[in-house]
């Protein structure tokens, strides 16, 4: 059941929602920081933060707390708050509403972050383009700097804590947490081998957090209300899923936007209660759950759970669009789910052509540091463009599988299967299509993305 | 002559470097300090960088390559993108590409003959649910229709 929530959204819409006055007065401004740093010590708030269970919004769903426990004991070296403000993942729009219209619920979130694992120092790495993002964050940073809450003694506390922006220069892939981590450094965005993870060897060789801005704006609220409190609010406490989240549409549906909820809504309830349904109440064709990165999905796909014993076995053989959207659900669907925000394309979308474009996209944004990355990028957009261009044959199409599988899993970071798994989805969910184009009983020039 | 920041920009430099743990840290802002004030990233640029960060010439050359938003050559006055990515896409992100690329005589990649417009097709701009969009300079503009990117192009034509 949709379960909307205005913990972050509250000042979306408020005139100057976005500064100190309008946070405290709508918000709880900076009470929960406050209680937090003079009344509990930082194993506490890790402890704590564990319960909330927030599986990290940046994309790959770890969890926050756990995350943070690694940052314990203290080590002995600076450690960083790295915070990631790249979202450059096509289809994701929400981390830039936070910045724009809520960017005190980061520094606060940032304030509780920094003091639970041992940093004194957080760098928020905002991709260049935001410009208006980066100015509001600026903005907030200095009021709650001049109120202290930043500074030598946040709140009256010992725990120094200073919260800069750091500006990307235009790179997808200083996404990817390793990847950003250079780039802070003024290296190229190239990403590391792991192990090292971050928290061993992070920014400028010391142990570092690195979260999604969205996970650590939601903090706050967390604690405000009990963590374990906040854990419930998800259709999803069960699977270790918490609390509320952003949810994003985008594409072919008539009212696209931004929506806070409960953890655990299903697609069906986003696309057609909150979306008011497909553009031109066509079918829904298809649907990318979470970032492009994300393989597509139809809507006659179901999840899988065929052991009594799985948590998930209720939904098993159930629609995909009528399960709750959590980390463990659309796992057991074929997809992950991503970002949470979700692009949906209507009947009429040709799928070869939605292909060809994301597979330009990676082919752009593969940062070349890996063979099978760097190659399969370019074959794959090359391949398709071939089958679209009405010159593939057969073995194209099994190419495209081919090429796709020798990059899974074989590449330093996870852009790699981030560009494999949706080219093996769309080639399985479509692979009708891109033989009609084969045939030629398809061409470019009908094909159409838009569908007014 | 060789290149200099303007005493602003110095201080901003100043204030940045206090920032950081390293001075190699400043790679990137100190780069885009420069592009802001000469438009563009010239040889003499990237040794100043390299200068007055205590790097090599060769590091800061392989910054500049690998990030999009450096511009290795001159551009336009003005900056136009038009994103192009799938969500985009789904809502008229090549109509408004083909507009552009009309009305200002040139493709993609180009730069009007008068040197005032650099038109450039963007990845995901974080701007999907007010699709179709492009940015323009710092500034985005969305839910873009035929007549808006008219009027935003003829605007900054006449500017
Ligand atoms: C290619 C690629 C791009 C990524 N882009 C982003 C991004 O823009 N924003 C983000 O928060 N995480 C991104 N991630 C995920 C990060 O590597 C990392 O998992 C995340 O920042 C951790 O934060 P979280 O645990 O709070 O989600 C990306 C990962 C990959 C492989
Ligand atoms: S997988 Fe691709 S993006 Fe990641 S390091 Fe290798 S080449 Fe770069
Ligand atoms: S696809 Fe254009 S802003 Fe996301």
């Amino acid at each position: 059941m949709l379960k909307p929530t205005e913990y972050l959204t509250c000042v979306y819409g408020l005139p100057s929602g976005h500064t100190l006055p309008v946070y405290e007065k709508h918000a709880y401004g900076y009470e929960t920081a406050r209680r937090v740093l003079t009344t509990m010590t930082a194993e506490q708030v890790v402890a704590e933060a564990k319960k909330a269970n927030i599986r990290g919004r940046g994309g790959a769903g770890f969890p926050m707390g756990i995350k943070w426990s690694f940052m314990r004991p203290h080590p002995t070296k600076p450690a960083y708050l790295i915070v990631n403000a790249d979202e450059g993942e096509p289809g994701t729009h929400k981390d830039r509403t936070i910045m724009e219209r809520n960017p005190h619920s980061i520094v606060e979130g940032c304030i509780i972050g920094a003091y639970a694992i041992g940093a004194h120092v957080g760098y928020i790495y905002v991709r260049d383009e935001l410009h208006l993002s980066k100015a509001r964050l600026n903005e907030a940073i200095a009021e709650a700097r001049a109120k202290g809450y930043l500074g030598p003694k946040p709140f009256g506390s010992s725990w120094s804590i200073e919260l800069y922006v750091h500006s990307g220069a235009g790179a997808y892939i200083c996404g990817e947490e390793t990847s950003l981590l250079n780039s802070l450094e003024g290296k190229r965005g190239e990403p590391r081998l792991k192990p090292p993870f971050p928290a061993q060897v992070g920014a400028f060789g010391c142990p570092s957090t690195v979260n999604n801005l969205e996970t650590m704006a939601i903090v706050p609220t967390a604690f405000r209300l009990g963590c374990e409190e906040f854990s419930k609010l998800s259709a999803l406490h069960n699977l270790d899923d918490g609390g509320v989240r952003l949810y994003g549409l985008n594409g072919h549906v008539k009212k696209p936007g931004v929506h806070e909820l409960a953890v655990g809504p299903t697609l069906r309830e986003l696309i057609y209660d909150l979306g008011g349904g497909v553009l031109g109440d066509r079918e829904l064709f298809a649907i990318i759950p979470g970032g492009s990165s994300t393989p597509v999905l139809r809507p006659t796909d179901t999840l899988s759970a065929p052991d009594p014993g799985s948590k998930l076995h209720a939904w098993h053989g159930k629609c995909v669009l009528d399960v709750p959207l959590g980390v463990d659900t659309m796992r057991a669907s074929g997809t992950m789910l991503g970002t949470c925000c979700v692009t949906v394309l209507a009947q009429g979308t040709d799928p070869v052509m939605a292909m060809l474009n994301l597979m330009q996209f990676y082919h752009h944004e593969s940062c070349g540091q890996c063979t099978p990355c760097r190659e399969g990028s370019g074959w794959l957009d090359r391949t398709v463009q071939k089958i679209f261009d009405g010159r593939g044959t057969m073995q194209d199409i099994d190419a495209l599988h081919e090429i796709a599988g020798n990059v899974m899993g074989n590449t330093i970071c996870a852009f790699g299967d981030g560009m494999a798994m949706p080219a093996l989805g769309f080639v399985k969910k479509f692979r009708k299509e891109l033989e009609a184009y084969v045939r030629g009983d398809t061409k470019k020039e009908n094909a159409r993305l838009t569908v007014t | 002559m060789p290149f200099a920041l303007t005493p602003e920009r110095e201080r901003t430099f100043q204030e940045l470097l206090t920032r950081y743990p390293t001075k190699m840290a400043l790679t990137i802002p100190l780069l885009q300090l420069c592009q802001e004030q000469h438009g563009w990233i010239s040889e003499e640029v990237m040794l100043f960088v390299a200068e007055r960060l205590d790097l090599s010439a060769a590091h800061v050359k392989g910054v500049v390559t690998f990030y999009t938003l450096f511009n290795q050559h001159p551009v336009g006055k003005h900056q136009v993108w038009v994103c192009k990515t799938l969500p985009c896409a789904l809502r008229g992100a090549y109509d408004v590409l083909h507009q552009c690329e009309k009305k200002l005589g040139i493709k993609a990649g180009e730069t009007t003959s008068n040197g005032q417009i650099t038109l450039r097709t963007a990845e995901c701009l974080a701007s999907c649910a007010t699709a179709p969009m492009m940015q323009v300079d710092k500034e985005y503009f969305e839910d873009l229709t035929p007549e808006r990117v008219d009027e935003i192009l003829r605007r900054l034509q006449e500017s």
